[in-house]
C-alpha cells in the first residue's frame, strides 16, 4: 500500500464496518444452518428442509420465528446471572474476533475517493487477538454448563475444559511457523506475503493440517463435537437452554466456523489476492465457502472421537508435530 | 439335559470360541507402526469420498432416497390390513353382504355391530352396520371369515379424522355405485405387493 492512499480509518467507518460485520455474519451464520442441513441431507441421500419457501430457503425465517417466540426458561437452581450472560459471551466473542480479520481486498469508493480497507481494525497483533477472542469464547460453554445445575451441563463444561486444554496449544504452535516466515502478526501482512501467488500452504502443509484439526476442535465441530454430543450427554452445555439464548450459542458457533474459514484462507490459502482471472474477493469467498463446506463434509463422513482420544491426539501427536515443524522452519530460515 | 449349563451366568467360565482377531501390538515399535499405518492410511479420505459419492448420486443421478410422503406414496401390499371396504356384486351392483353375521361373531374386539331384517323378497338386508374403529385391532378375522368376500381390508391407511365416525358407517365403506368399475377384487392372503419386482435387490455381499 503506497503512501498516497492512506486508509481512511475514521470512527464512522469503523462503526459502519462493525454494523456490517454484525448484520452480514449473523445472517450468514443463520443461513449456514440451512446449508448444513441441506448438505448433510444430500450426503445421506435425503432431501432436507424443502417446505418453507422455494427449496426450503425460508426455513431460516421459520426457525427465527420459532426461536424468538419460544419460552425462555431459566431452571430453578441455576445461577441466573451467569446463565443469562454465558450465551452472550459466546456470541459476542465470535463477532469481536471477526473485527480484526480482513475479508476482502481494500477498495476505493467511487466519486468520493475514499480508500476503504476491508477490515474493521488492522491490529498489529491480529492473529493473537483473534485466537485470544475465540479462546475466550469457550468461557460461554464452560460457564453455561456450570450455571445450569444439570448433570449433563456439568459434563459438557468438563468436556469444554478438556477440549480447551487440548487444542489451544496446537493452534498456537501450528500458526507459529507461518508467523515466523511472515514476521508479522497482522493478517494483512500475511495476505501481502502471498501476493506473488504462492500460497503459504505449499511451504507449511503440516502447519495447515494441524491448524485445521485444532480449528475444528476450537469451533466444536465433528469429529471433536464433544461439548454437546447428543448421543452421550444429551445436549451438554446447552441442555437447559431454550429460545434465543440457545440461538445465540448457535450463531456464535457458526460465526466461529466462518472465522476459522477466513483465518485458514488468509493465512494458508493465499488470502484475497487475485488468482489467474479471478479477482481477490471472489477467490476469498470461494475459499471460505469451501472451508465451510468441508466442515459439513467432515461432519457427514467422520465419527466422533472420545474426549480422552482428543487429549491424546492433541498432546501426544499434534503438539510434538507442531514443535518439530517450528524447529524445522527455524532451521530452514536460518540456513536460507 | 438339565438346565445347569444355562444357569451358569459367570461370564468367562464357559467355553467361548474366540474369533481370530488381530493381536494387540506387543512392543513399542509395533505400537508405533500401528499408529503410523492408521495415520497415513487413506481411510479417512475413503470416508470423505463415500459421502461425496452419495451426494453426487442423490443430486445428479436421481438416487434420492426420500419419498415425499403426502405428495407421493409407495404402493401398498394387498395383504395390508387398513380400513375395511364393503364390496358390491359386479353384475347387479348390489352389495355382497348377505347379513350372515359371521364377522360380528368372530370379531375378537367386539367392534362390529350389525342389524339385519328380511326385505320384501325375503332376502337378508343389512339395515345397520358399523365398525367401531376406536376398538378395531385390524386383525383381519372378519375379512377371513366372510363367505362372500363382501368385507375386505382396503388400502386406506390415513386414519386421521375429526370424528371417529367418519369411517365406520356401512355407506362409507361400501364401494360407491358410480365407481363400481374401479372396484378392486381382493387378491388373497398370499398376494404380493404391486411393486414387488422393483423391490428385488441383489444381496449386498460386496463389502
Amino acid at each position: 500500500m503506497d503512501g498516497t492512499m492512506l486508509p481512511e480509518v475514521t470512527a464512522v467507518g469503523v462503526i459502519i464496518k462493525a454494523i456490517l460485520i454484525l448484520a452480514v455474519i449473523s445472517a450468514i451464520a443463520g443461513f449456514g444452518t440451512y446449508i448444513e442441513r441441506k448438505v448433510l441431507a444430500f450426503m445421506q441421500r435425503r432431501v432436507g428442509p424443502n417446505h418453507v419457501g422455494p427449496y426450503g430457503l425460508l426455513q431460516l425465517a421459520a426457525d427465527g420465528i420459532k426461536l424468538f417466540t419460544k419460552e425462555d426458561i431459566i431452571p430453578q437452581h441455576a445461577n441466573r446471572l451467569i446463565f443469562a450472560v454465558a450465551p452472550a459471551i459466546t456470541a459476542a466473542t465470535a463477532f469481536i474476533a471477526l473485527g480484526a480479520v480482513p475479508v476482502f481486498p481494500g477498495f476505493t469508493i467511487p466519486f468520493v475517493d475514499v480508500y476503504v480497507p476491508s477490515i474493521a481494525s488492522d491490529v498489529n497483533v491480529g492473529i493473537l487477538f483473534v485466537l485470544g477472542m475465540m479462546a475466550a469464547g469457550l468461557y460461554g460453554p464452560l460457564l453455561a454448563g456450570m450455571a445450569q445445575s444439570n448433570k449433563w451441563g456439568i459434563l459438557g463444561s468438563a468436556r469444554t475444559a478438556i477440549q480447551f486444554l487440548s487444542y489451544e496449544v496446537v493452534t498456537g504452535l501450528s500458526l507459529l511457523a507461518p508467523i515466523m516466515m511472515v514476521g508479522s502478526l497482522s493478517f494483512v501482512d500475511f495476505n501481502n506475503y502471498q501476493s506473488d501467488g504462492t500460497w503459504l500452504v505449499v511451504y507449511q502443509p503440516v502447519a495447515f493440517i494441524l491448524f485445521l484439526i485444532a480449528g475444528y476442535a476450537e469451533t466444536n465441530r465433528t469429529p471433536f463435537d464433544l461439548l454437546e454430543h447428543e448421543a452421550e450427554i444429551v445436549s451438554g452445555y446447552v441442555t437447559e437452554y431454550s429460545g434465543m439464548r440457545w440461538g445465540m450459542f448457535f450463531i456464535g458457533e457458526y460465526a466461529n466456523m466462518i472465522t476459522i474459514g477466513i483465518i485458514a484462507s488468509v493465512v494458508f490459502l493465499g488470502g484475497y489476492n487475485d488468482w489467474w482471472i479471478f479477482p481477490g474477493w471472489i477467490m476469498i469467498l470461494a475459499k471460505i465457502a469451501f472451508s465451510f463446506f468441508f466442515m459439513l463434509w467432515v461432519r457427514a463422513a467422520w465419527p466422533h472421537v472420545r474426549p480422552d482420544q482428543l487429549m491424546w491426539l492433541c498432546w501426544k501427536v499434534l503438539m510434538p508435530l507442531a514443535v518439530i515443524n517450528v524447529v524445522i522452519t527455524g532451521i530452514v530460515m536460518m540456513a536460507g | 439335559m438339565g438346565l445347569e449349563k444355562f444357569k451358569n451366568r459367570n461370564v468367562g467360565t464357559q467355553n467361548y470360541k474366540k474369533l481370530d482377531l488381530t493381536h494387540p501390538p506387543k512392543s513399542g515399535w509395533c505400537r508405533f507402526k500401528q499408529v503410523a499405518s492408521r495415520t497415513f492410511k487413506p481411510e479417512l479420505f475413503v470416508g470423505l469420498w463415500v459421502t461425496l459419492r452419495e451426494m453426487i448420486n442423490a443430486l445428479f443421478r436421481g438416487k434420492m432416497h426420500t419419498t415425499q410422503y403426502p405428495l407421493e406414496k409407495l404402493p401398498i401390499s394387498p395383504r395390508y390390513r387398513a380400513i375395511h371396504e364393503m364390496l358390491r356384486l359386479l353384475e347387479s351392483g348390489h352389495y355382497r353382504c348377505i347379513g350372515c353375521g359371521l364377522c360380528e361373531k368372530i370379531c375378537i374386539s367386539n367392534c362390529i355391530a350389525m342389524e339385519t331384517r328380511y326385505d320384501e323378497n325375503q332376502r337378508k338386508e343389512v339395515s345397520e352396520y358399523t365398525i367401531n374403529f376406536g376398538r378395531c385391532i385390524f386383525c383381519g378375522y372378519c375379512a377371513e371369515v366372510c363367505p362372500e368376500l363382501a368385507i375386505v381390508h382396503g388400502g386406506r391407511y390415513e386414519n386421521a379424522s375429526e370424528q371417529r365416525a367418519s369411517f365406520s358407517l356401512f355407506e362409507d365403506m361400501l364401494t360407491p355405485i358410480d365407481k363400481l368399475n374401479l372396484q378392486q377384487e381382493y387378491q388373497g392372503f398370499g398376494a404380493i405387493s404391486p411393486n414387488a419386482d422393483d423391490n428385488i435387490k441383489k444381496t449386498p455381499l460386496a463389502y
